[in-house]
C-alpha cells in the first residue's frame, strides 16, 4: 500500500514543554489508522500538526518534516491542505445554519456558486456519511435541532463536501451514546474505501474494531505503531502490552 | 422569634418592595404624564392632520401643526446614521474580537469608551464648529447646517454602543465553529466573516437597534447642527427639524395649543422608542437562547 | 494556491477593517485633541472663579460649575437609597419570578427613554410644582440614574456568595441584620462603579436638564442653589455655544467636560479591575 503521510522526526514544542518527540511515521492511503495512548501523550496534538491546527496556537514551535502526498507540508498552502486533510472534532460543532448551508459551506468557500452543483455535493455529502435519509425532508432547518449523532454525522458529511483524501478524526465518538458510536464506526468502515482516516481514540474496542493500524502513543513518544491485530495480540514493546491490556492508562 | 422582632422584619421588608417597586411607578408615571399631556393636541388638530399634515408652522397667524416632515427626518436621520455607522462599527468590532493584538485591542477599548463617554453637546459643539463649515465649502452650498450634518454626528454617537455590543457578541462565539471552517480551509477571515459573525447575528442585531434608540433620541447634538428649519427632508443639504429638536426648539416660549401639540410630538416619540424597545428586547432573547 | 477572488475578498476585507479601525480611532482622536487644544488655552483662573457679569464684560464659570457640583450630590443623595434598595429587593426579597422581571423590564425602559423626554416629563412633574431649580433638574436625573445604580448593585449582591448569607443566618440573625452586615458590606463595588457610572451620565446630561433646572449663572450655596434654577457645565456649554456666540468659553468648558470625563472612564476601570482582584 502506497504511504499518503509520511512524518520523519517531528518534534513540536508548546513554549518550552515538549509534546512530541522524534515521530517517525508512515500512514497508508485508504485505510483506518488508530492513535491510541493515555491522555496527554500527544496524539491529538499529533493528529493536529496534519493539518496544521496548530498553527493557530501561540508559541508552537515545529522540526522535522510532515509529507503528505510527496509534497512538505508546512511549505504549502495551509489552506488547500486542510481542503485535502479535512478533520471532524471531538465535541460536534456544526455551525449555528441550516443543514444545507453547513454541508455547502466548505465548496463554497472553495468557490463553487452553481446551485445544482451544490446541491448535488450537498446531496452525495449527506449520503455518504449515512444522514441524508433522517435529514432530506429538513435541509432548510437548523443544524443545531440534530441530536449529537446526528450532528457529529452532519460534520463528517460537511468535511466530506470539500473532497479530501485524508480525514482526521479526533475522539469523534467521545461525546456520544452507544448507539450513535456504533452508526459512526460502521461509517467510518465504509468511508475507507475511499477516504484515508486518522483517528484518535480513548476507547480499546473501538481501535481494534474499526482500525486497520495503531499508534500507541506515550509521553509524547511514538511508541510502537503496526498492524492493529498485532498490536493487541502481542505487542512488541512492554509499556504497549501494560496499555493495551488496561494496567494504566 | 419575639413578636416586635417579626413586626420589624415585616416592615423591614415592606420598605425594600416599596423602593422595589419604585422603578415601575416611575415608567407608569412617565407614560401617564405624556399620554395625559400628549393627547389632548393631537384630539384638537386630528389625528391625520398631526401625524400627515406635511407644514409645521406653529407661530403663523393661521398656525398648522403638521409634524410629517418632524418624522420623516428623525427616520432618515436615524437610517442615515445607521447606514454610516453600522458597517464602521461592525467591522471595527470584527477586528478588534478576532485579530487585533491584545496591547491594539486595549487601546481601541480605552478610545471606544472615550467616544462613549464625551457628552453630546462636545459633539454639537464639535460638529458645529468643524462639520458644518466643512460641509458648506466642500459642497459649496449656503449653509452646512443640515440633514447629512446630524446623519454624520449620530454616526459616531452611535458607534461605541455597536463596537461595544457586537465585540461581546462576536467574542462569545465558540471557538468550535472557527475550527470547523478553517479545518474546511477556510482561511481566518472568511471564518470570521461568513461564520462568526453570522452566529452573532443576534447580538449585532441588537447592538443596532441600541443605536437606532439612541439616535432616534438625541436632542441636543442634532440641534446644534442640524439647523433646525421645520422643512420636509427632501436633500440631504436641507436644513431640518427632528422629532427631538422640535419639542426642544420650541418649548421655552411656547403657549396653548402649540404647547400642546410639542407634548404630543413627545408623545409620538415616546412611542416611537417604546416599539424600539420591544424590538431590542426581541433581539436579546434571541441571544440568551442561542 | 487560493483562487483570485478568495485572495481579492480576502484583501478587500482586511482593508476595509484597517478603514473603519482608522476612522473610529481617528474620530476619536480628532474630536479629544481639538476639544483641549480650543479649548485648554482659554481655560483661566478668572474664568473657573468668577460668576458673568455684562458690567465689566467677564464671563466666569464659577456658578456652573458649583451647580454642577450641587446636582450630582443631591441627584445621588436621593437614588442611592432607590437604586440600591431596589436592588436588594430583587436579588433579597423577591420570590415571585413574575415581580422580578417587570421591575427589570421596567428598569430596561427607564434606561431607553431619551433624555429630552425626560426634560419634559421632569417639566410637568417636579418644574410646575417646585419651580423650575436645580433640585427639579436633580430630581428627574434621580429617575434617570435609577437603572443605572440599581442594575450594577443587582450585578455585584449576585457575586456575593450564599454561604455568607447562610452563616449569618445559621448565627440567629434577622434578615435585615443579615443584609446590613453581610450583603450590603460585600456589595460596596457595584455601587461605587454604579455612582462614577452615574456622575459621569449627569455630567454630560443636558437635553433634561434644560427645562427642569434652567440657565442661570448665579454662584449660590447649596441648599439656595437647590432651590434656585442654575446651569450646568454641560448647559451652560449649549447655551454659550448656541445661543450666544461664545465659542471660546464653550470650548474651554468642553476641554473641562472632556477631562472630566476620561479620569471617570479611568476611574470606572480602575475600580473594576481592582474590586475584581479583590474578589478572587
Amino acid at each position: 500500500m502506497n504511504s499518503i503521510i509520511t512524518a520523519q522526526d517531528l518534534c513540536l514544542w508548546y513554549g518550552q514543554s515538549q509534546a512530541l518527540k522524534n515521530i517517525n511515521i508512515q500512514i497508508p492511503e485508504r485505510s483506518i489508522t488508530a492513535l491510541i495512548g493515555p491522555s496527554g501523550c500527544g496524539k491529538s496534538t499529533f493528529l493536529k500538526t496534519l493539518n496544521r491546527m496548530n498553527d493557530l496556537i501561540n508559541g508552537v514551535r515545529i522540526t522535522g518534516t510532515v509529507e503528505y502526498n510527496g509534497t512538505d507540508i508546512f511549505s504549502q498552502d495551509v489552506n488547500q491542505l486542510r481542503k485535502e486533510v479535512g478533520m471532524v472534532f471531538q465535541k460536534p460543532n456544526p455551525f449555528p445554519m441550516s443543514i444545507y448551508d453547513n454541508v455547502a459551506y466548505g465548496p463554497r468557500t472553495h468557490g463553487i456558486r452553481n446551485k445544482a452543483q451544490l446541491d448535488e455535493i450537498v446531496e452525495r455529502s449527506l449520503r455518504d456519511a449515512a444522514i441524508w435519509d433522517e435529514v432530506k425532508d429538513r435541509l432548510k432547518k437548523n443544524a443545531l435541532g440534530l441530536s449529537g449523532g446526528q450532528q457529529q454525522r452532519l460534520c463528517i458529511a460537511r468535511a466530506l463536501a470539500v473532497q479530501p483524501k485524508v480525514l482526521l478524526m479526533d475522539e469523534p465518538t467521545s461525546a456520544l451514546d452507544p448507539i450513535s458510536t456504533l452508526k459512526i464506526e460502521e461509517l467510518a468502515t465504509n468511508l475507507k474505501e475511499t477516504y484515508t482516516i486518522v483517528i484518535v481514540t480513548h476507547n480499546m474496542q473501538q481501535a481494534l474494531r474499526i482500525s486497520d493500524r495503531t499508534a500507541f502513543f506515550l509521553l509524547g513518544e511514538l511508541v510502537e505503531y503496526g498492524d492493529t491485530e498485532q498490536i493487541f495480540s502481542q505487542p512488541a514493546d512492554k509499556r504497549t502490552e501494560d496499555y493495551v491490556t488496561g494496567r494504566f492508562g | 422569634m419575639k413578636k416586635s422582632s417579626k413586626l420589624f422584619e415585616g416592615f423591614v421588608h415592606g420598605i425594600f418592595l416599596v423602593l422595589g417597586l419604585v422603578t415601575i411607578a416611575c415608567v407608569l408615571i412617565i407614560t401617564v404624564y405624556l399620554v395625559a399631556s400628549g393627547i389632548p393636541g393631537i384630539v384638537e388638530i386630528g389625528l391625520t392632520d398631526f401625524l400627515f399634515g406635511d407644514e409645521w408652522a406653529s407661530t403663523a397667524a393661521e398656525p398648522k401643526y403638521g409634524i410629517l416632515p418632524f418624522i420623516l427626518t428623525s427616520i432618515y436621520g436615524t437610517l442615515g446614521a445607521i447606514i454610516i455607522g453600522v458597517p464602521i462599527g461592525v467591522l471595527t468590532a470584527v477586528y478588534l474580537a478576532k485579530i487585533a493584538p491584545s496591547s491594539v485591542k486595549n487601546v481601541m477599548g480605552q478610545m471606544v469608551s472615550i467616544l462613549a463617554g464625551i457628552p453630546s453637546v462636545v459633539y454639537g459643539l464639535v460638529g458645529m464648529m468643524v462639520l458644518v463649515p466643512g460641509l458648506r465649502k466642500l459642497f459649496d452650498i449656503p449653509d452646512g447646517a443640515s440633514l447629512l450634518a446630524a446623519i454624520i454626528v449620530l454616526a459616531v454617537m452611535i458607534l461605541p454602543s455597536i463596537i461595544k455590543m457586537s465585540v461581546t457578541a462576536l467574542e462569545a462565539v465558540p471557538q468550535e465553529y472557527e475550527d470547523a471552517s478553517l479545518a474546511l480551509g477556510a482561511t481566518a477571515e472568511e471564518t470570521y466573516f461568513r461564520v462568526s459573525l453570522p452566529a452573532a447575528k443576534s447580538g449585532v442585531a441588537a447592538s443596532v437597534v441600541l443605536g437606532v434608540g439612541r439616535a432616534i433620541g438625541e436632542a441636543m447634538a442634532v440641534m446644534m447642527v442640524a439647523g433646525n428649519a421645520p422643512n420636509m427632508p427632501d436633500s440631504l443639504f436641507q436644513s431640518v427639524r427632528f422629532l427631538t429638536t422640535a419639542v426642544a426648539s420650541e418649548m421655552s416660549y411656547s403657549s396653548g395649543l402649540q404647547r400642546q401639540a410639542l407634548f404630543s410630538i413627545a408623545l409620538v416619540l415616546f412611542v416611537f422608542i417604546m416599539l424600539i424597545n420591544a424590538l431590542l428586547n426581541f433581539f436579546l432573547k434571541g441571544e440568551k437562547k442561542e | 494556491m487560493i483562487s483570485r477572488s478568495r485572495k481579492l475578498f480576502l484583501w478587500t476585507v482586511r482593508c476595509l477593517m484597517g478603514l473603519a479601525v482608522a476612522v473610529t480611532g481617528g474620530i476619536t482622536l480628532f474630536i479629544v485633541f481639538y476639544v483641549l487644544a480650543q479649548g485648554l488655552p482659554n481655560i483661566t483662573w478668572e474664568l473657573l472663579s468668577t460668576s458673568p457679569s455684562y458690567l465689566s464684560d467677564r464671563i466666569g464659570i464659577l456658578p456652573d460649575i458649583l451647580n454642577t457640583v450641587y446636582i450630582i450630590i443631591a441627584t445621588l443623595v436621593i437614588v442611592l437609597p432607590l437604586g440600591v434598595g431596589a436592588a436588594v429587593y430583587l436579588t433579597e426579597y423577591a420570590t415571585n419570578r413574575r415581580i422580578v422581571s417587570v421591575i427589570e423590564y421596567a428598569a430596561e425602559a427607564l434606561s431607553g427613554i431619551p433624555s429630552i423626554i425626560y426634560g419634559l416629563v421632569g417639566m410637568l412633574m417636579f418644574s410646575n410644582n417646585i419651580g423650575t431649580s436645580l433640585m427639579a433638574g436633580a430630581l428627574t436625573l434621580v429617575i434617570m440614574n435609577l437603572p443605572t445604580i440599581m442594575r450594577n448593585t443587582q450585578e455585584s449582591l449576585k457575586t456575593v456568595p450564599q454561604s455568607y448569607r447562610e452563616g449569618a443566618f445559621g448565627l440567629g440573625a434577622g434578615k435585615w441584620r443579615v443584609i446590613r452586615t453581610v450583603v450590603l458590606p460585600n456589595c460596596v463595588d457595584g455601587i461605587v462603579t454604579g455612582c462614577i457610572l452615574s456622575v459621569g451620565r449627569i455630567l454630560g446630561e443636558s437635553a433634561a436638564l434644560l427645562f427642569t433646572a434652567g440657565f442661570a449663572h448665579m454662584a449660590n450655596g447649596f441648599f439656595e442653589g437647590l432651590g434656585s434654577a442654575g446651569a450646568t457645565l454641560t448647559v451652560a456649554l449649549y447655551i454659550y455655544a448656541k445661543e450666544q456666540g461664545e465659542f471660546e468659553v464653550a470650548f474651554a468648558i468642553a476641554s473641562i467636560l472632556m477631562i472630566l470625563a476620561m479620569l471617570i472612564n479611568l476611574s470606572a476601570t480602575l475600580v473594576t479591575k481592582k474590586f475584581q482582584r479583590r474578589k478572587k
